[in-house]
């Protein structure tokens, strides 16, 4: 990881934005379909690169402060890689009636990140969320993994650790 | 003979999926003369994954609950093999009354029919209503047969949704827009989902009676980006309605033209208003302006647009099907037809259940819900979400229609129905709430954005054994200045959660403030653990899983625990087999 130190020059590996132009040329006229390109970019990288925003700003003539508007008004847009397994864990009512507060300690003991946060080597990211539909099994939590995910539940902290266990296990990693 | 799965995100979630690709395995292999195919969600959450076998020539249908792979593979041998029903994986007689206590108008095929087939949709009655009113009905004629039938949006504020497409008709525009509101923000609430999932087709139709009713020619559904599956299943559905002449221009060789089109959206609660709605299908933040004008007159683009739920287009093609004094005949005075709830939380049989207007919360509940997990006692039930209330156990007996509802405190909502149990602490519960208002406000509105802010700062401290005189006034001040000062039903509706509990639940906050004790034993700064000398066996089970060594004691003896130490974890007392820990 590069260090933000501004001023010094430091060396950004450079987003391949080739991958944006059939997107960027297909709603290049259409006006309002902002949101709709910012997921598709977002479903292209995993997250939207700072590079892709000036790209996107540049074909659709939107100013950047404005597309940095929508992007921080919407939970779904990331400006951060994630990890490569995305836990998500509900924090809805039935989960909340159900303990997942619990779960949510357990998980964020067991991997040493909290909400919002990625572990450091880049295996995990923890991020709440409001209801999976799937309130019957509370507490849940969703684990996505490139574009599969699994629903676990219900959960106790101790189920959901050993989940986590058995990931690390299956990746061959060391737990830290 | 027919076999289905019950493929809903729910089923999937508890290994559907697995089940499907076990039962094709065993006909491939077997050469079995089965017809297998996926079907959405019957709204048995708690016995997922369902299967359902239907001997279709003597007419016999057979539930079976909780089927795995493996259960799948003795199922298959025992019913389809030797012909006889596997009794023991059967939905138990106790649960039958589940499905038989409901009236299913909205739901009638969910669970029933693929999904992604439109012929069996068609098979059901599918497109009968459409029919009916393009061919002999004027579009004022549908909207008089609407107003008749009663129905109200199922989306929370129960308009009639008669006189929104009576505005929009009226309304002048060269284009208009026929708008599904699929955000389904309220956590803790699954009906929508289900239905997109289980029986798209009804929706699409809904949306089609209202386009030709109101003149629209554009249709937009705004999806929450958290249901993949109802997005995937819509597109599926609106293909084929393509293909087989049901959208696109002159439908079923009519004048009449209609186009779809998917929005995802992007996760904000506030979208769910419409008028946010409609900014953010513009490809803008999701603030909601004033109205009027309200969006009949001047909604998406500018235009003028219709705006309804999911729940109440599904309920349209019926109504036309059976006329409007079938629906009005069911429900109550003001409150006809029927509503799909989304029960979950402490109580025993969860998932999706629609019952005609007026049913007791109690019958729901205990008739239909099986009443509460462990068997603990009910302590009341939260309807409505972040915008409703809490409901306690001495009113179960209100009848479940907008205005008796509202009467006690609470709101109808889109349905979410969460029961709550003995050890849940109603200042969490407001707390919860808060929580989630505070984040999702748009911040437009002063009052909304800072109002709730301090509202949560109050609740965290009384939870947190910090609280003071004055707080409870302080609190149901704020809420009344909040819901003055604040412009979308977000703010207005904020407070709700936290006036309703202060209302039924006073004495809990109380206890919170005067005496520092949670009731619910829930709020752990609350709490003080100690161990009972006559029970502790010096076992030293809970001594070793202590995080920061505050229990002692002479070897062989009954142990203690220093409070001053104690971070109230709940290690000791979850390690404990003798129930020695004493928690208050
Ligand atoms: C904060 C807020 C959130 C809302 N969320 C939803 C929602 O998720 N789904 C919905 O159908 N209506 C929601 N509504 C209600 C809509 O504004 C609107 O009343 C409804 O979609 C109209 O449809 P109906 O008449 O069929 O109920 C919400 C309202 C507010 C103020
Ligand atoms: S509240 Fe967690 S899945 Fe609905």
């Amino acid at each position: 990881m590069t260090k933000c130190s501004c001023g010094s020059k430091t060396e950004k590996p450079k987003t391949d934005l080739t991958k944006l132009d059939s997107l960027l040329a297909e709603y290049k006229c259409l006006p309002g379909s902002l949101i709709t390109v910012l997921q598709k970019t977002q479903d292209i990288y995993g997250y939207l690169p700072k590079d892709s925003i000036y790209a996107i700003s540049d074909a659709l003539t939107v100013k950047v402060a404005k597309i940095m508007g929508v992007v921080t008004f919407y939970a779904q847009f990331r400006l951060h890689p994630v990890g490569k397994h995305l836990i998500m864990l509900c924090q809805g009512t039935a989960c909340h009636v159900n303990g997942s507060e619990n779960v949510a300690a357990a998980l964020e003991d067991e991997l040493k990140i909290k909400d919002g946060e990625t572990t450091a080597d880049n295996l995990f990211t923890m991020e709440n969320v409001a209801c999976l539909g799937c309130c019957s099994m509370a507490p849940v939590m969703m684990i996505r993994t490139g574009k599969s995910s699994e629903v676990f539940g219900p959960l106790t902290p101790k189920s959901a650790r050993q989940i986590i266990k058995n990931i690390y296990k299956a990746e061959g990693g060391v737990q830290s | 003979m027919i076999i289905t799965v019950g493929m809903g995100s729910c089923g999937i979630a508890a290994g559907a999926q697995k089940t499907f690709d076990a039962i094709t395995t065993l006909i491939e292999k077997e050469n079995l003369d089965v017809t297998l195919k996926p079907v959405g969600c019957i709204g048995e959450c708690f016995n997922e994954p369902v299967v359902e076998v239907i001997d279709d020539e003597n007419n016999k249908h057979y539930l079976y609950a909780k089927i795995d792979g493996e259960k799948a593979e003795k199922l298959l041998k025992s019913h389809l093999h030797q012909g006889v029903p596997l009794e023991e994986y059967l939905v138990p007689q106790e649960d039958r009354a589940f499905l038989a206590k409901q009236t299913r108008i909205a739901l009638t095929d969910c669970g029933v029919i693929n999904p992604e087939d439109i012929a069996e949709y068609i098979e059901h009655d599918g497109f009968q209503a459409l029919k009916h009113c393009l061919f002999d009905l004027t579009p004022e004629e549908v909207i008089e047969e609407i107003k008749i039938s009663g129905l109200r949006g199922r989306g929370g504020a129960g308009f009639p949704t008669w006189f929104k497409w009576n505005a929009a008709r009226q309304s002048q525009g060269d284009i208009k827009y026929m708008i599904c509101n699929a955000d389904e923000g309220d956590p803790g609430a699954f009906m929508d989902r289900s239905l997109l999932e289980s029986n798209p087709h009804s929706v699409l139709e809904g949306m089609m009676i209202g386009a030709y009713a109101i003149g629209a020619a554009e249709g937009k559904i705004y999806v929450r980006a958290e249901y993949p599956l109802a997005i995937k299943r819509l597109k599926k559905a609106i293909q084929e309605e393509a293909e087989n002449g049901y959208l696109g221009q002159h439908i079923l060789g009519t004048d009449f033209s209609f186009r779809l089109e998917i929005k995802a959206g992007a996760g904000a609660f506030v979208c769910g208003e419409e008028t946010a709605l409609i900014a953010s299908l513009e490809g803008e933040r999701g603030m909601p302006r004033l109205k009027p004008p309200f969006p009949a007159e001047r909604g998406y683009h500018q235009k003028p647009s219709n705006i309804n739920n999911v729940e109440t287009y599904a309920n349209v093609p019926w109504i036309l099907r059976h006329g409007g004094n079938a629906f009005a005949a069911m429900g109550t005075e003001k409150s006809k037809g029927t509503k799909v709830f989304a029960l979950a939380g402490k109580v025993k049989k969860g998932g999706l259940v629609e019952v005609p207007m007026g049913m007791t919360i109690k019958e729901i509940i205990f008739g239909i819900g099986g009443g509460i997990k462990d068997d603990k006692e009910i302590k009341g039930v939260q309807m409505g979400g972040p915008s409703g209330g809490c409901i306690p156990k001495s009113l179960l007996n209100t009848a479940v229609d907008y205005e008796s509802i509202t009467k006690v405190g609470a709101i109808m909502g889109s349905g979410g129905m969460i029961v709550m149990d003995e050890t849940t602490c109603m200042v969490d519960m407001a707390r919860f709430f808060l929580q989630f208002t505070k984040d999702e406000s748009c911040g437009k509105c002063v009052h909304c954005r800072i109002g709730t802010k301090r509202m949560l700062e109050i609740l965290e401290r009384i939870v947190n054994g910090e609280g003071k005189d004055g707080d409870i006034e302080t609190l149901k001040s704020l809420g009344e200045n909040i819901i003055a000062g604040s412009l979308c039903g977000l703010g207005q509706s904020a407070p709700n959660p936290v006036l309703s509990t202060i209302r039924h639940f006073e004495e809990e906050y109380r206890a919170h403030i005067e005496d520092h004790k949670c009731p619910a034993k829930k709020c752990k700064p609350l709490l003080t653990f100690s161990i009972d000398p006559e029970k502790c066996t010096a076992c030293m089970a809970c001594k070793k899983k202590c995080p920061v060594d505050a229990i002692s004691g002479e070897k062989k003896k009954p142990q203690e625990i220093d409070a001053n130490i104690c971070i109230r974890c709940g290690n000791c007392e979850a390690v404990c087999k003798f129930g020695a820990v004493i928690v208050e």
